[in-house]
């Protein structure tokens, strides 16, 4: 930075009060070109805000009216519970248990499966996406842009054409979510890739073994704790999404929650909201344990 | 050279017998993971009804709604499109910048390091948790009954759906901070508000910028889907288009959705290498 002020000032001069006026000069210019940015940049933020606002209608009496309405709206969502009737109260909230269970199950199972067939799919794609696995830069490009595409599209844009072709259902909410599961996990698994440690790929290749070879012995062993602590991850992140899934018709628990909230069915809304709240706290927990300790254990091979 | 490879080979097994013979319990245990993860999935897709035919089928269908697709193009819509499009943008700004401010508060009651109360730091902790249960989408289907249609439901969807998660991820930022700096501030004499703000927020600040801009690129990117409950946006188009089964126009809506996102994703990438 101090070479971009005006330093032949500071060569010549040798005495004190000439160099600390040199110092503070510097440092006026270095604050005024600061203060510049952040000026510049609050601007910048403003004129995003008012121009947000004005296309959005946002307004403050539109909030101000808004507001009670949400909140009336989720207070009217939460059931009578009263001391005297404590399980008959429960059991009249929760009423529909076993189906939402039922679809609280596919829900999970629509998570794994598409996430178990999208790191298939991710697990081919990731090495032909790696730049230090590849000599052909045009295989490289193809993959990396086939799984930029894939990762780019919503999963609920995927879902709702999938919807028209493969009909209503969770087969085409699965279906959705490997292919989005595919594009944004083979992103991560070749940056795992371009990561590992040439020397075991050299050891192969020198041992005369051909590229699935030098994949399977000398890439996939380094790399095989940080891909089952993003196929974790993602599982995670795809038991939510496919919760939402069912809004547009491709299975679980969304479709009765969307015949809830569009019935104004509004007790049923917070026990499915509810249950999906403790299924995917569960889910989050049970995997983060899991990631731990696979990742830790890969710490300590290494170590 | 075959023999000495085999010499080879029955010393390395002699030196590390853990490695060829693992102990049974443990092999054990690997096919037990295995079988359930595999009976899991054959479950799993016993469930969801898939089979061959199905796919095949579904793939030809696939395949002539893509050709239906080809060559994308806007019609007369284009104006719509570009407003709307504009639109969701806004509500992904609008939102973000809503919970990044109320976040704040909550990641200062979150800290470890400002509440000392290891009960009250748990029980916000698993508070902020578990608002990520919930998909952006439901926050904006239920926003939507509660307010009516229109972008408005969208903006108060993205805001109330990352309140929590930007309130945890800045809880984390302040734990974080260095107590070096803020020593230095105190030992050169500053006041209370001298150390918040040449010893806490200089440290602070970026990582929460980093954070807030991460969250404006994804929410753009759920924010393009939230019309399709009818929170306004680009999704809103996207869903009408595919229901009056003009591939061509959805064909063009999914295009511009991804040249958008790549560059709110280019320039936030930007902006975040510089920040930290």
């Amino acid at each position: 930075m101090s070479t971009l002020t005006p330093t032949n000032g500071r060569l010549s001069s040798t005495t004190r009060e000439e160099r600390l006026l040199s110092f503070e000069g510097r440092y006026r210019q270095q604050q005024f070109t600061r203060r510049n940015w952040t000026l510049l940049y609050g601007a910048l933020f403003l004129a995003a805000l008012v121009g947000s606002i004005s296309v959005s209608d946002f307004s403050i009496p539109g909030l101000i009216k808004g507001l009670p309405m949400a909140w009336n709206y989720i207070a009217g969502t939460l059931p009578k519970l009263t001391l005297e009737n404590l399980w008959g109260d429960l059991g009249e909230w929760y009423w529909g248990l076993r189906f939402w269970l039922r679809l609280l199950v596919e829900t999970i199972l629509m998570g794994f499966v598409g996430t178990v067939l999208g790191g298939i799919l991710a697990l081919l794609l990731c090495f032909p996406a790696s730049r230090n696995l590849v000599e052909n830069t045009g295989i490289y490009f193809a993959a990396r842009r086939a799984l930029e595409f894939c990762r780019t599209v919503p999963e609920l844009v995927f879902a709702l054409i999938f919807v028209f072709a493969f009909g209503l259902g969770p087969f085409a909410g699965v279906l959705a979510i490997a292919v989005h599961t595919a594009g944004s996990l083979g992103k991560l698994f070749a940056e795992v890739n371009e990561n590992a440690d040439p020397r075991p790929i050299e050891g192969v290749r020198a041992s005369g073994g051909n590229w699935p070879m030098i994949m399977r012995l000398g890439v996939v062993p380094q790399a095989l704790p940080n891909y089952a602590s993003y196929l974790l991850l993602r599982f995670e992140i795809n038991v939510r999404g496919a919760s939402a899934l069912g809004l547009v018709g491709a299975g679980g628990i969304g479709e009765d929650l969307y015949v809830a909230i569009r019935q104004f069915e509004y007790t049923d809304i917070s026990a499915i909201l509810l249950l999906l709240i403790l299924t995917t706290s569960v889910i989050d927990i049970i995997c983060e344990t899991i990631r731990h300790r696979l990742i830790g254990n890969d710490l300590t091979q290494g170590a | 050279m075959n023999t000495a490879q085999h010499a080879d080979i029955a010393r390395l097994r002699r030196t590390n017998p853990e490695i060829f013979n693992r102990p049974l319990p443990q092999r054990l245990r690997d096919w037990g993971i295995w079988v359930a993860f595999i009976a899991v999935l054959g479950f799993g897709l016993w469930w969801i009804d898939a089979s061959p035919m199905r796919i095949f089928n579904g793939l030809g269908k696939l395949g002539m709604l893509v050709g239906l697709m080809i060559p994308p193009w806007p019609g007369d819509g284009l104006p719509d499109y570009l407003l709307a499009m504009l639109e969701t943008l806004a509500m992904a700004f609008l939102g973000t910048v809503i919970a990044a401010v109320l976040a704040v508060p909550l990641g200062f009651m979150g800290a470890k390091n400002i509440i000392p109360n290891w009960a009250f730091h748990f029980g916000i902790r698993r508070f902020f948790d578990a608002f990520r249960g919930i998909d952006g989408l439901v926050w904006a289907l239920i926003f939507v009954s509660a307010v009516g249609l229109g972008p408005f439901a969208g903006v108060l969807a993205i805001a109330v759906g990352d309140v929590m998660v930007l309130g945890k991820l800045f809880a984390e930022a302040i734990e974080n901070v260095d107590k070096k700096p803020v020593d230095g501030v105190r030992a050169s004499g500053g006041g209370r508000l001298h150390v918040m703000r040449l010893g806490v927020f200089p440290q602070v600040f970026p990582v929460m910028m980093s954070h807030v801009l991460y969250f404006f690129e994804s929410n753009v990117r759920s924010a393009t889907i939230l019309g399709i409950v009818g929170a306004g946006g680009i999704g809103l188009q996207l869903s009408d288009r595919i229901r009056i089964n003009n591939w061509q126009a959805a064909a063009f809506i999914i295009l511009l959705i991804l040249v958008t996102v790549s560059i709110i994703d280019a320039i936030s990438r930007r902006i975040r290498a510089k920040l930290t």
